[in-house]
This record gives structure tokens, C-alpha cells and sequence, in this order.
């Protein structure tokens, strides 16, 4: 069947500004969506610039605004998206070229929550350290995060604060804030509770509905905050 | 529309210099457990840097499911020689038992490591490390599937790319993101030092000169020189197509491994777990017909077994209604197991076939998996010039673009993960030694003109073909004629279809003339870089008159101890005729070549 493809264009180095261009496509209800964008790519206009690797929802490259919500372009299909889809870049960033966004002040909020495990010491037996399978389970929710920016570049809070932390870096504070083998909880939560931190989230559920990977990212946000408060009452 | 060209002062000018101590190409789990190892080895004021053409995050790495194995003996009786067998025995004998032997040994303290540096592991109710059963892997020398695999959920490598990133971070190693690597820089030429690399900064478009006293590559494989793959659409053999360029070898390339349970069309894995937790295969007929070819490990044979029982029962007509894929059937294993233990593959197989697996059947085909070939390297992960065993002075390579060997003929499910860590992280001790010791790295003025030069020719193509149009055809052959069954005839067909798309591949139209973010020049790049690997991988299976693991040869059906216990090493004369081929014999230290039955 034939899809018609509306993609929103934007080459600084010739365009004066962004544009949406059609193109009509041959597509199967199972195609995804980055495949409709590789058929523009590589056999109507070369120019089509977008990020991907994977292919199959693990690698986090391909995250686009597809008929008005944050998605992967790979794990979106046609029979889900209609014959008439739209894709425009993840929004809140800015756009280097058609899909293609900056972001490299997401890498930097990332970075900035300590987003690794603080611990040195090894058990005497030289072993694993203990972990009960419920100790596990505590992060096990955060520890799917692809940093795919889905969520982050949704969140309306980060559209009006751009100095907010945003939802992704909070949750892989969180992947460590619950693990029990960590030792940097103070100082992380300290990151948290900094004017741009948790604080910024006001419970809009956009961050939910955009993660490809089921997070319940808002949970998350809200667990890290009660950890905030509790350090701070203490 | 204005075409604009490369600004031409720009092209002229020196490229921008990055001097660093070590230097890593690619930040999959080999690349970053070695920049890890450098960092922590040299010390906080040591220049590591790692390039890739992604974020980290997105390397391939990411996409291994089921889990790692190392024999801790959690949850029942192990011993790593045990695994050291199965490796072996898995690799068709073509495996160098001393690699193997060191890989098996160091699994555990390796992955022990890898818990203190923050993995998720499942864990077991006495919150040790969970290990699970994996295909290939047995109990004293084939007795009987043994738990052996440790996971995390079935994100176990995306939770070890994940956890290795982290650890980089807090190390402060410098990352240098979304960088093509062009070629190495070896200014005295092939029995010279690397000293480093030319990278094109995809945000930019700038040709940069990183220079190092020690060179890792760590670029991952090359499935997209096949139709249906579980690769990524970056895994275009990058690393091992530019060692091969300089003249230097690619050992046994003629081994690629197709794994059994790849989603129809698609070719995404359906992870081994998945038959690792209780699901089987199930023909037409509605037969486990792998009770047939593998009676005492069934389903849980050897991938290579699995695909060519899979294409068997396909060839007699026994396919789902006579077509070229079988089923998956993991209905019985319930909610708990799919949602809990595989939550992953339950969802891409409602997200892509729209289909339940608690209640349907998956359509599942043999997918290109996996090069147990490419860089021939020693046990540190140091690149060899020559069949002999000759050193290249600075140049490293670990994980999939190398070849230790490891894996042999045919990789053990779970053992990818293992090489990347142990011998990526042996790369990294070695290359600090190394560090120490070494010049300081001169710059490849001749390799920079020739980066230079190839890019505005591609840059100034305004008549040719798209390179997609070209990459189509090879990943056809490739998997038509270089595939799970191979013949000469087949085989010789592929090389002439090679050479036409080579010299077609000579004129390409690049439509991107930009400078920022041009991914069409990429994929022309790429393309070229595919050639190669195809090339190579066709020449050596002509080249190797037998059946041996991943490597089936219709007209050659048997393994042939006598004149085939050897690797294959492939040099290249030039660009378009044959490689010159010579061999290596097997280490074997400890298990005589048997007959392999599962």
C-alpha cells in the first residue's frame, strides 16, 4: 500500500528555516517506520539525515516525534500509524539537520548525576557482593533505560526550564540511588535536590506515555523525591 | 537546490590533531573494559581516549540478550575446564585451545569484576550471581545441559555496555562521539608502528588526526554483508576492512555464524534463553524434529547444528506450509517465564509479528549472527602481521572484529560476551605496558592526503548509483550464495557477483553534499568497507575444501582433520584480485579433535 510520509526538513547550511516535504511510499502494515524513512534516504533523497543503528528498540538512536508523540522510528509500525504519518524531530533540543538533533546537553545532565556505581570494596572472599533477588528487583525498573531522550525531550517542564535535569537523567540516578551496593546516596541526592532537579517535575505523565521501554518513569521521579525529602528531614 | 562542495581551505589545512597515550576505536564492551583497564592501569593523568561513530550506548554490545557464561558454580556443580571442553568442542576443534583455556579460566574472576563494577546480575534466593542453561554448554564433557550463564534479565548485554560506560565516566576517560574512523596511520608502512587513526567528525564534516602510542580496535562485525541479519545497520566491518586494506591479514573469515532462531524476515534474535528456559523448534509437521539431529542436547545444540537442521527439514519440504521457516514454540512456558525471565523477546514478538506467544507459534528462520573471524591477534589482543605470529608495533583489535580464536569454527551461545570482556580487558593491561614503553607517536601524512582525497572524490560523484542499490545486491548473494549451505559453484558465483558490484561501487552518487551530519557519505563509505569483508569472507570458504562448524560445504560434507586443522589467514595483493591465502596450524594443548555429536 502506499503511505504518504510527511517529514519535517530543515538543513541549516540551505535552508532559511524548517519545512514539512511529502513522499509517497510502497509500505506493508509491518513495516516500521524506519524503514519508510530509509526508503526516502536511499532511494528518493540522499539527503535525509536521521540517527539509527539497532533496528529492533535496544540501542535508543532512533527516538522522532511520529504523529505527535515521542516514539522509536523502529519499533513503530505501519498498521499502527496509519497511512498518512508525520515525523519531526524530538522537540527541546536543537535541530542540526531534519532529525538529527543536539544532544549534547542531554549527555551532560546524564553525566551529571553520578550515573555509576559508587563502591570499592570488595568482599573478603574476593566473591560477588549479596544482593537478595529483592534488592534486585528495587531498580530493576530504571535499569531498562535505553537514554533514548524520549522521555526528557516530552516533559513540558523541560520545554520552559532547559536547565532542568529532566526525567532520563533522574531515572538512571535512580537505577543507583536503590541499588544496595551503593555508597554515594548522599551526594547523589544532594544532585537531586538542586533547584533544576526533581523539584522541576510537575506530575505531567508525558515521560510515561514516550518511553519505549515501559518505564513509569513519574514513579521513579516521585520515589527519588521522597528520598530527597527524607534526607532532608533527617 | 545548491550543491555545496567541502570547504576546499578546509580539506587543504593540516587536519585537527588529538594527541592521546592509548587510543580505542569502537566502545562496545571490549573497547570500553580496555579503555577502563588503561585508565585504571596508567592512572587519572593518562590520555585514554575512545572513538566511535555512535554514542556508547548504542553500540551492538547493547542488543546480546541471554546471558555470559562462567563456570562460578552458583546454582550447580562447574568447573571452568568443563567449559573449556564445550568451547572446543563448539568451535569444531578449530579453536586454539590456549585462548580458549585463558578465556574459560579468566571468565570468572572477570565477571566477579564486573559485579563490583556495578552489573545488575539476577540473583539466586542467597543473593549469589543466577546462572542459567545456554545451548552448548554441558556438564563434564556433554553429560548433560549445566547452568552456566550468568544474566541480567535478558539485557545482559546491554547491562554490561551499560555498566562499563558508567565506570568510563567516572574514570574521566575522554570520549570522542559519532567519529567514522577512515584508516590507521602507519607512516613507515606494514611492518611499522600504528600510531594511530584518521576520523571524520560526522557533526562537522572535518577529517581529525588522533594519534596514539597504542591502537585498539574494538569495531564490532560485519552482518550487513548479509540479507537477513540480527546486526545492526553500523556493523559494516569498519575495523576489519581497513586492517585488510593495509595489507595486513583476516584470519579465518570463512567461518560466519547463522543463528537458529532469528525473527522471520526480520532477522532480530529471538534470544537462545528461550530454548535455554524450555521452548523447542517445530517443523511443518508439527515435529521437534531437532530430536532427530541432536538427541542427547536436542534444541540446545550448537548453533550451527540448530541452522543446518533448520534447512534441512526447509529443503525436504517440511517448513511451515512448505515455506522457508520453521516455529518457535514456547507456549507452555507460561506467563511467569515469558513476562519475567523473557520479557524482552515476548515483546518483540507481539511488537513485530503482532502475535502472543503465550497462545501463538513464531515464525523463525536461521539470521547471520556472528564473525568468528577478522583480526587474528595474540592471547593480549596484540594484531598479527603474519600467519607466523609476527606483531603489528601498536596495534591492538578485541571483541568480533577480532580473531583470537576463541570461537573457532562455530561460537558458543553466551561466549561473544565473554571474548569482549576477557580479551578486551587484556588488551587494555597490555596496551598500558605498552604505553610505557613506546615512542611518541608521528603522524601518516601520506594515509591523511589519501583520506582526503577519497572523500571529495565520493564528495564530487555526481553520476552513479545509489550506494543503498549496491548494498542490496551484495547482502543477496551473500546470503543466497555464502550462507548456511555453501559449494564451489555457489561460491564462485558470489566472486563474480563481487567483482561486478566492486567496480560498480567505483562510481557512486553521493546526493549529500553537505558538510554536517552527512550520513549519505557514510553509508558510500560504509558500502566500500562491506566489499571488502564480502570479499574475503567468499575467497576463504572457496579456499577451504571441507565442512568445518559454521562453515558447510555441499560438496565437501565431511571435516577433514588431515588437511584442514589449520586457520586461514587472507592477505590482500590489491584492490580486485585474489587474496593470497596462507594458514596457521591449531593450538592444541588438551583435547584431541573428535567427532562432534550433540
Amino acid at each position: 500500500m502506499d503511505v504518504l510520509l510527511r517529514l519535517k526538513r530543515f538543513d541549516p547550511e540551505r535552508d532559511a528555516d524548517p519545512h514539512w516535504e511529502e513522499y509517497t511510499v510502497q509500505a506493508d502494515p509491518s513495516d516500521r517506520v524506519l524503514d519508510l524513512l530509509h526508503q526516502v534516504k536511499w532511494y528518493q533523497d540522499g539527503t535525509l539525515t536521521f540517527r539509527r543503528s539497532c533496528a529492533h528498540g535496544v540501542c535508543g538512536s532512533d527516538a522522532m516525534l511520529i504523529n505527535g508523540r515521542n516514539r522509536l522510528a523502529c519499533e513503530y509500525l505501519v498498521k499502527d500509524a496509519g497511512t498518512e504519518i508525520s515525523v519531526e524531530p524530538i522537540r527541546g533540543s536543537q535541530v542540526i539537520k531534519d532529525l538529527l538533533v543536539d544532544l549534547d546537553g542531554f549527555w551532560e545532565k546524564y553525566r551529571s548525576v553520578m550515573p555509576y556505581l559508587v563502591n570499592d570494596e570488595v568482599p573478603a572472599d574476593g566473591k560477588e557482593r549479596r544482593q537478595s533477588p529483592e534488592e534486585r528487583e528495587r531498580f530493576d525498573d530504571t535499569s531498562k533505560c535505553i537514554l533514548c531522550g524520549a522521555c526528557t525531550t516530552a516533559c513540558p517542564s523541560f520545554w520552559s526550564n532547559p536547565d532542568f535535569v529532566g526525567p532520563a537523567a533522574i531515572v538512571n540516578a535512580h537505577r543507583f540511588i536503590f541499588d544496595s551496593r551503593d555508597q554515594a546516596g548522599e551526594e547523589r541526592l544532594q544532585i537531586m535536590a538542586d533547584a533544576d532537579g526533581v523539584w522541576r517535575c510537575r506530575t505531567i505523565f508525558n515521560c510515561v506515555e514516550a518511553c519505549p521501554r515501559g518505564i513509569n518513569i513519574t514513579r521513579a521521579i516521585l520515589e527519588v523525591t521522597a528520598e530527597v525529602e527524607k534526607a532532608q528531614g533527617a | 537546490m545548491s550543491l555545496r562542495l567541502p570547504d576546499a581551505t578546509a580539506t587543504r589545512r593540516r587536519p585537527r590533531t588529538h594527541d592521546l597515550d592509548a587510543l580505542v576505536v569502537g566502545a562496545g564492551g571490549a573497547g570500553l573494559y580496555a579503555a577502563l583497564e588503561l585508565k585504571r592501569d596508567l592512572g587519572p593523568e593518562a590520555r585514554i581516549g575512545v572513538i566511535s561513530k555512535l554514542y556508547p550506548s548504542r553500540s551492538h554490545t547493547a542488543a546480546a540478550q541471554g546471558g555470559v557464561c562462567a563456570a562460578l558454580g552458583n546454582t550447580e556443580e562447574d568447573n571452568w575446564e568443563w567449559h573449556w571442553f564445550d568451547t572446543v568442542k563448539g568451535g569444531d576443534y578449530l579453536v586454539d585451545q590456549d585462548a580458549a583455556e585463558v578465556m574459560c579460566r579468566d571468565a570468572v574472576e572477570t565477571i566477579i569484576n564486573l559485579e563490583h563494577l556495578g552489573l545488575p546480575f539476577n540473583r539466586t534466593p542467597e543473593g549469589l550471581i543466577d546462572q542459567r542453561r545456554f545451548g552448548g554448554h554441558t556438564r563434564n564433557h556433554g553429560e548433560g545441559p549445566v547452568r552456566r550463564a550468568c544474566y541480567a534479565a535478558v539485557r545482559t548485554g546491554h547491562h554490561i555496555l551499560q555498566t562499563l560506560y558508567e565506570q568510563c565516566i567516572r574514570h574521566e576517560v575522554a570520549f570522542y562521539d559519532e567519529y567514522q574512523v577512515l584508516d590507521l596511520q602507519m607512516p613507515d608502512g606494514v611492518g611499522g608502528p600504528v600510531t594511530g587513526v584518521i576520523g571524520y567528525q560526522l557533526a562537522t564534516g572535518e577529517v581529525h588526526s588522533f594519534l596514539a602510542k597504542s591502537v585498539l580496535f574494538a569495531t564490532g562485525g560485519f552482518g550487513k554483508i548479509f540479507k537477513v541479519t540480527s546486526n545492526a545497520h553500523t556493523l559494516t566491518g569498519d575495523g576489519v576492512a581497513i586492517v585488510y586494506r593495509r595489507g595486513l591479514p583476516l584470519e579465518d573469515m570463512e567461518f560466519y555464524q547463522f543463528h537458529p532462531t532469528g525473527m522471520y524476515k526480520l532477522g532480530f534474535l529471538l534470544s537462545e534463553a528461550m530454548r535455554g528456559e524450555g521452548g523447542f523448534l517445530v517443523n511443518g509437521k508439527g515435529e521437534r524434529f531437532m530430536e532427530r539431529y541432536a538427541p542427547t542436547m536436542k534444541d540446545l545444540a550448537s548453533r550451527d547444528v540448530v541452522s543446518r537442521s533448520i534447512y534441512q527439514e526447509i529443503a525436504a519440504g517440511r517448513g511451515i506450509d512448505g515455506k522457508d521457516f520453521v516455529h518457535l514454540d514456547v507456549r507452555h512456558l507460561g506467563a511467569e517465564v515469558l513476562n519475567k525471565k523473557l520479557p524482552d523477546m515476548s515483546g518483540f514478538i507481539r511488537t513485530y509479528f503482532g502475535i502472543e506467544p503465550l497462545t501463538d507459534l513464531v515464525p523463525i528462520q536461521p539470521t547471520a549472527h556472528y564473525a568468528m573471524g577478522g583480526i587474528p591477534t595474540d592471547l593480549d589482543g596484540h594484531a598479527l602481521a603474519d600467519e607466523r605470529g609476527t606483531r603489528v608495533p601498536g596495534l591492538y583489535a578485541a571483541g568480533e572484529c577480532a580473531c583470537v580464536s576463541v570461537h573457532g569454527a562455530n561460537r558458543l551461545g553466551t561466549n561473544s560476551l565473554l571474548d569482549i570482556l576477557v580479551f578486551g580487558r587484556r588488551a587494555g593491561v597490555a596496551m598500558a605496558d605498552e604505553v610505557r614503553r613506546a615512542p611518541d607517536p608521528q603522524p601518516d601524512a601520506v594515509a591523511e592526503r589519501a583520506v582526503l582525497a577519497g572523500l571529495a572524490e565520493l564528495l564530487e560523484g555526481m553520476e552513479g548509483e545509489r550506494p543503498a542499490v549496491i548494498r542490496a545486491e551484495l547482502q543477496e548473494t551473500m546470503f543466497a550464495k555464502c550462507g548456511v549451505y555453501r559449494n564451489g559453484a555457489l561460491l564462485e558465483e558470489a566472486q563474480a557477483d563481487l567483482r561486478r558490484l566492486r567496480e560498480r561501487a567505483r562510481h557512486l552518487c553521493v546526493q549529500d553534499k553537505g558538510r554536517r551530519y552527512n550520513t549519505d557519505l557514510v553509508e558510500a563509505l560504509e558500502l566500500g568497507f562491506l566489499l571488502d569483508c564480502a570479499e574475503a569472507t567468499v575467497d576463504s570458504a572457496l579456499a577451504r575444501t571441507e565442512t568445518r562448524g559454521g562453515h558447510a560445504r555441499e560438496d565437501f560434507p565431511d571435516r577433514d582433520d588431515v588437511e584442514w586443522l589449520k586457520h586461514t589467514f587472507a592477505f590482500r595483493w590489491s584492490e580486485g584480485a585474489p587474496p593470497r591465502m596462507a594458514y596457521r596450524p591449531v593450538t592444541i594443548t588438551k583435547f584431541p579433535p573428535k567427532p562432534r555429536v550433540y
